[in-house]
């Protein structure tokens, strides 16, 4: 065919562009939004358990829909849900009780196990509220390195990600390519801090070694690997026809829920707000590396996915200009006092970043002592999949529940701190 | 915001304000206008985001100080309001009609501190916690190390190592035991 576009092997034509805005109301009967169910000027659905025409139903705790334990209650009438209440407690460990009772070095190995996917944003967050309310400054190379290592950690919760949500409408193979990307990933990961999966890299003070020598080689040729997968994905499931009817229309957010419901991240920046922590208070390094903010219109699991797509596309262009801006020398690590006898003088802080996920914060308490007063871990997920997930399931078709809880991409273990 | 916090001084007598950065601050408030001074905040101010909101258990001056910490996504700046209430009649005035996610929070504080938040939806169905029997575990009396030493059964033969000593000879030899 004379007007196939090559690129790198892949037939460019079926690469798909930007969505198109398709404005339509998610109530109205037979639009694309309708899933079937007649859920009122409310949107609370009247629900006669003792009709006989509704069925309760349990999902989980191994849910499809989920990275972790998690379960959803279902009210069902034929196969549209009604209601949804979402129950967590399945993967309790306590860390917020346990840290008050730990110093704040003994803290650091605790808290990267808090988001299992992406550990590398509670390291970070629990050292800059250490640093801040300590009075710590941390050396520039630290910095840079501490930005790479978040966005290798985005990179690979994304490529989790992705295969999660395809494979959540029935297609398996994606999630077999990207969790295969994921695991190279993870070897880089390996060789800069001897963790595949926690690192416990970003300590208080600075990161715990340098790169190896060689990483820089070893990584553009992962993300040459990684541009290529995406290409791919691009056909296998952008292009996919059961994922654009099952995607397209489910689970709209509406502008006007953002802050009603506190919803941040992709899921914010698909309905079109411009919200990104890394460009509205820019952390680190971010105000000197060149990229922009990815929205969509649409505002469904379609436009969620297609956001985060792109976000891909952007951590392998930013993780270039970082390694790129790491300085070849310099201290990685400023010296800490007695960490065992050490006082963080009294006072209160709270840090924010941007994960795959949305707004992730860390909230500190010091009282003068050597362990933290309190310490609260802010995560997306914790209104995503309640307050978010309970609105947007009502009138879903069963079949969708697990999609489109993967396309709020919600994490249990930040619910359950 | 420093204008900001002497208008909500004269508005609201909050006391304490705190500027921890120049994109965030602290105030606390008095308990029965604290939901007008969230209100302030989110409809004139700008304050629409609702970050976080969570309790610390000061049991030695017998109170819990909760903090609402609100976002402003036009300016990017964060103010924390902090609100003392009296540990022994712990209940505070709900915000879920505010902010929807709000009932999440104030049913976990339920659960884990112990705090009520009359009218707010499904405030007293578990969050976490199934068939708890104790008292709620994030107050500060509650001893977790207690707990599990009563609650559970140690294997025979189970050695504990503590880390602050593998610690301390590792890091600090010269120091005296």
């Amino acid at each position: 065919m004379s007007d196939t576009r090559l690129y790198k092997g892949i037939d460019t034509r079926y690469i798909p562009e930007e969505p198109e805005y398709v404005e339509f109301d998610a109530a109205e009967r037979g639009g694309p939004g309708d899933r079937g169910a007649d859920v009122g000027e409310t949107g609370a659905p009247d629900v006669d358990l003792e009709s006989g025409k509704y069925l309760k139903l349990w999902q989980g705790p191994n849910h499809p829909g989920i990275t972790g334990n998690m379960s959803v209650e279902l009210t069902v009438s034929g196969d549209t849900v009604w209601g949804l209440k979402t129950h967590v407690g399945y993967l309790h460990r306590g860390f917020e009780k346990l840290m008050e009772r730990r110093t704040y070095i003994q803290n650091f190995p605790l808290v990267c196990r808090i988001c299992v996917p992406e550990p590398d944003f509670n390291e970070y967050l629990y050292a800059a509220s250490v640093e801040d309310l300590a009075g710590l400054e941390v050396p520039e190379k630290a910095g840079w390195l501490r930005i790479l290592t978040l966005e290798m950690a985005r990179l690979t919760s994304y490529l989790q990600w992705i295969g999660g949500q395809i494979g959540a409408f029935g297609v398996g193979t994606v999630g077999q390519w990207t969790i295969t990307h994921r695991d190279y990933m993870l070897d880089l990961f390996e060789e800069l801090t001897g963790g595949r999966i926690y690192h416990m890299y970003i300590i208080p003070g600075g990161v715990r070694g340098d790169l190896p020598e060689g990483f820089e080689e070893r990584m553009e040729a992962l993300l040459v690997k990684i541009e290529k997968l995406l290409s791919e994905i691009d056909l296998a499931m952008f292009h996919n026809a059961v994922f654009k009817t099952r995607a397209k229309g489910l689970g709209v957010i509406t502008r006007d829920m953002i802050d009603r419901y506190g919803i941040t991240g992709p899921n914010a920046r698909a309905a079109g707000v411009a919200r990104d922590i890394r460009k509205d208070q820019p952390y680190l390094g971010y105000d000197e590396l060149d990229f922009e903010v990815v929205t969509a219109q649409n505002s469904d699991a379609y436009d969620r996915a297609w956001v985060r797509r792109q976000e891909m596309q952007q951590s392998v262009s930013l993780i270039r200009q970082i390694l790129k801006r790491i300085p070849k020398t310099g201290p990685i690590h400023t010296k800490l006092p007695n960490v065992l006898h050490w006082r963080i003088p009294p006072g209160q802080t709270w840090h924010r970043a941007e994960c795959t996920r949305g707004e992730y914060g860390y909230y500190m308490v010091a009282d003068g002592t050597i362990y933290p007063r309190r310490v609260y871990v802010r995560g997306p997920s914790y209104t995503h999949a309640i307050a978010v997930m309970e609105k947007l399931a009502v009138g879903t078709n069963i079949a969708d529940i697990a999609g489109l809880m993967v396309s709020l991409h919600t994490y249990p273990p930040e619910i359950e701190r | 915001m420093e204008t900001l916090l002497s208008d909500l001084e004269s508005r609201f007598g909050t006391t304490e304000p705190r500027q921890q950065r120049a994109d965030l601050a602290f105030v606390r408030c008095e308990r029965n206008r604290a939901v007008d001074l969230i209100t302030h905040l989110r409809d004139r101010e700008g304050y629409t985001h609702l970050v976080f909101f969570t309790a610390v258990d000061i049991i030695e001056q017998g109170l819990f100080r909760l903090t609402y910490l609100l976002h402003n996504p036009e300016l990017h700046t964060d103010i924390g309001v902090e609100v003392d209430i009296d540990r022994e009649q712990a209940e505070m005035e709900s915000i879920h009609r505010l902010w929807a996610q709000a009932a999440t929070y104030q049913r976990e504080l339920k659960e884990m501190f112990g705090i009520d938040f009359p009218g707010s939806p499904r405030v007293d169905e578990p969050f976490v916690l199934e068939s708890w029997d104790d008292i709620p575990p994030m107050r500060r009396e509650f001893d977790t190390k207690a707990y599990s030493e009563h609650r559970f059964v140690a294997r025979p033969g189970r050695e504990t190592h503590e880390t602050t000593e593998h610690m301390k000879q590792k890091l600090y030899p010269e120091e005296e035991a």
